[in-house]
């Protein structure tokens, strides 16, 4: 893992004590709400319909066990005793006190944490795939090239109050788990022939109310070149993203509405003065963050061999674990999705209880995923068996992951004010109704994404299910949408027809998964049928 | 408006700034005003006569204007570059560093916690037109 250097720390040290001032001449009323709005945004502090929420960044989902005692402690101390783990690798408190907050930020300076940059619009938080580093699929760690661009876009001066805000995701597998090509720029590492490692740019997809799929634009940037290629990339959005309209303001739409050609004209432009700018880090910058990022001690000697006699721990093991690339070692997935429960969400005592296993069973270390869960990347076999007895007295071992009960919901109108209806009851009772794990396997892999508004926070557009919350005459009402996805064959949901209430969305979630059912072929997940069997069948199905 | 700050030891310049499309128009202005919208690239072939370029910004959050700033000094400027508009004291650091080196708010900022704001960063990450040394400099020399 990545570890600050004198550098880093005076870096978090002196955002703490700056924004610490900033508070004190809001509270003293020498700035304006409107002034101190973006400063406060720029730490991760926004004020929703109840109090402030403060956004802590975990920069490409990877944690050490004292980092997420840090998240338990701050959950405890500062808040209702729960953190909620975001779509972007994040974690989120809901009912934080302005005055309180330069103590938080203090707090998790004194573990290499922060809330840079986390909102506003600017560069936020990379993410990447919470499987690196662990899985056999991908050709090199992508974390270290999404820490060199985190020190990049920390306090950079010209690139801070864009059109709007900017999301990059990292990846380094043909498998897609960070819903790369969902993010302003996604990059996935890839091989040029001469076997040397460059960055593939994907620039212009987002979610919110236009949703997009980002077009590549550069097959290969070298290592040496992604700096001054990425600047190239924001400067053309900074100064020709549109600024008259906060809902075209994106680089989706600049991209979109200038053509993918032209655009990248234009920032192939601007590389070719800025790459003679002297902006690149060296490339022992790079070989030096690489560093950190070694595979741990792995026991050569450890054994593939796993008792599966207990059938409930089988089902996890089936379900939550992914290969490892270390023989004997495999990957855990803690879902955060239980039986009824809010997506996402943990209390302290789980998140300490989530440090001490990683502590003990993952060489310390631990991953946010997109899907709002939680990873052990380097778990021994032969310890799996006592790690799922943990997590299961803990309310921490359901096996759901990708099934339809592991779905991601926004906060929606429990907590924001831009909601047209509630996401995490719907999430709840869906939970309820699906209960029934046998039911859910032979469902199989199935996304299913809510959102309470427009803006997509719960990616429904990337849904193979979407439930898009709508305002129907004062009174809240869900589309449905199908066919999307986030992953490497991403595709976008569409809308199945006129809206229903809360329980008629769920009938027809029933409806379209009894079609499913009943028409696949051989192996076809339910994104694979909808694809083949097409909206018009499963319209007629729900509308009759 | 308010007096503008200067960073810089030369004599203030007379001439008031012009509009990107007069100055365009004429031969030997030697200062002239960029709307936010303008494009900073125009001015390139006239870098060497020009001693003041304003930039306005007519709300801080619009930031196009440290990009036209970036491009001028990239670009070899070395005469004043001025802020003005919606300027406040918690952007003039990142102005500063995109190469900025004089201030015209439309409201007065203090000037010790201008000082202070300038100072508080010991290091910094990228490099810039302001020629820091980033720190990724101080690690590998
Ligand atoms: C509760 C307060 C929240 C508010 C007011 C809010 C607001 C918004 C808005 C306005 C957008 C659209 C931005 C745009 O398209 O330009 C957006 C997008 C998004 N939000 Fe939120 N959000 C909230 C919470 C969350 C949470 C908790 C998550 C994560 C679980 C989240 C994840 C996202 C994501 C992934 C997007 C889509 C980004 C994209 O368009 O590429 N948001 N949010
Ligand atoms: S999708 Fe809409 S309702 Fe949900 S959190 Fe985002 S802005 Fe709020």
């Amino acid at each position: 893992m990545y570890q600050y250097d004198q550098y880093d720390q005076k870096m978090v040290d002196t955002r703490v004590e700056e924004f610490r001032d900033q508070v004190k001449r809001r509270l003293a009323g020498d700035l304006t709400e409107d002034q101190f709005k973006p400063l406060r945004l720029m730490n991760g502090l926004y004020l929703q319909l109840h109090a402030y929420m403060l956004r802590v960044a975990v920069p490409y989902g990877t944690m050490s066990g004292k980092q997420m005692r840090m998240l338990g402690h701050i959950a405890r101390k500062y808040d209702r005793d729960y953190g909620h783990f975001t779509t972007r690798q994040n974690i989120q408190y809901n009912w934080i006190k302005l005055e309180d907050a330069p103590d938080i930020l203090a707090d998790l300076a004194s573990v290499e944490m922060h809330a840079i940059q986390t909102s506003g619009n600017c560069i936020r938080n990379i993410s990447s795939d919470q499987f690196a580093g662990a899985t056999a699929d991908e050709i090199a760690d992508p974390r270290p090239w999404a820490e060199l661009l985190r020190q990049w876009s920390s306090f950079h001066p010209e690139f801070s109050y864009l059109p709007r805000k900017f999301k990059f995701a990292v990846i380094a597998s043909d498998t897609d788990r960070a819903a790369m090509r969902l993010h302003d720029i996604g990059i996935q590492l890839v091989l040029n022939e001469a076997g040397e490692l460059g960055a593939k740019f994907f620039v212009g997809g987002g979610m919110g109310r236009t949703p997009m799929i980002a077009p590549e634009i550069r097959n290969f940037v070298p290592a040496d070149e992604l700096i001054s290629y990425a600047e190239a990339c924001l400067r053309v959005y900074n100064r020709y993203g549109r600024r008259d309209n906060k809902y075209k303001a994106r680089i989706k739409i600049l991209v979109h509405e200038l053509g993918k050609d032209e655009y990248t004209r234009q920032v192939e432009e601007e590389f070719a003065h800025m790459n003679q700018l002297g902006l690149n880090p060296p490339v022992e910058e790079l070989a030096r963050i690489t560093q950190y990022f070694q595979d741990p001690p792995f026991d050569k000697q450890a054994s593939d061999d796993l008792n599966l006699s207990d059938p409930d721990f089988a089902l996890w093991v089936d379900q939550n674990i992914a290969k490892h690339k270390q023989p004997g070692y495999a990957i855990a997935t803690i879902s955060l999705k239980p039986r009824g429960g809010i997506p996402g969400d943990a209390s302290s005592a789980q998140i300490d209880l989530m440090a001490d296993l990683a502590e003990q069973y993952s060489f310390d270390e631990l991953r946010v995923t997109h899907s709002q869960n939680i990873v052990l990347p380097h778990v021994r076999k032969s310890d799996l068996y006592a790690l799922w007895q943990t997590l299961d007295e803990a309310g921490l071992a359901p096996a759901n992951l990708d099934l339809i009960t592991d779905s991601i919901a926004c906060p929606g109108l429990d907590y924001c004010s831009l909601a047209n209806a509630r996401s995490i009851p719907l999430a709840q009772k869906i939970s309820e109704r699906f209960a029934d794990l046998g039911r859910q396997r032979e469902l199989g892999e199935l996304k299913l994404k809510i959102s309470g508004c427009i803006n997509a926070c719960g990616h429904h557009h990337a849904g193979h299910i979407g439930i898009l919350g709508v305002d129907r005459k004062g009174t809240e009402n869900y589309q449905l949408l199908l066919g999307g996805s986030g992953a490497e064959d991403a595709s976008l949901a569409k809308i199945t027809g006129p809206g229903f209430t809360e329980d008629g969305v769920i009938d027809a979630i029933e409806t379209v998964t009894d079609l499913y059912l009943e028409q696949r072929e051989d192996g076809e997940r339910f994104i694979d049928t909808y694809r083949r069997v097409g909206m018009a069948r499963f319209k007629e199905a729900i509308y009759g | 408006m308010v007096d503008a700050i200067r960073l810089r030891d030369d004599d203030v310049h007379e001439e008031p700034a012009v509009s990107l499309d007069s100055f365009l128009d004429q031969a030997n202005a030697t200062a002239v005003r960029i709307e936010a919208g303008e494009d900073a690239r125009q001015l390139l072939p006239f870098l060497d006569r020009l001693s003041l370029i304003e930039i306005d910004f007519p709300v801080f959050g619009d930031g196009r204007g440290y990009s036209a700033a970036q491009i001028l000094r990239e670009s070899g400027y070395t005469g004043e570059l001025r802020a003005s508009g919606d300027v406040l004291l918690d952007q003039l650091a990142y102005m500063r560093r995109c190469g900025f080196d004089a201030f015209a708010p439309d409201s007065p900022i203090n000037f010790e916690l201008m000082q202070q704001a300038f100072s508080r960063y010991d290091h910094v990450y990228q490099a810039t037109s302001d020629q820091r040394g980033p720190i990724w400099r101080l690690r590998h020399g």
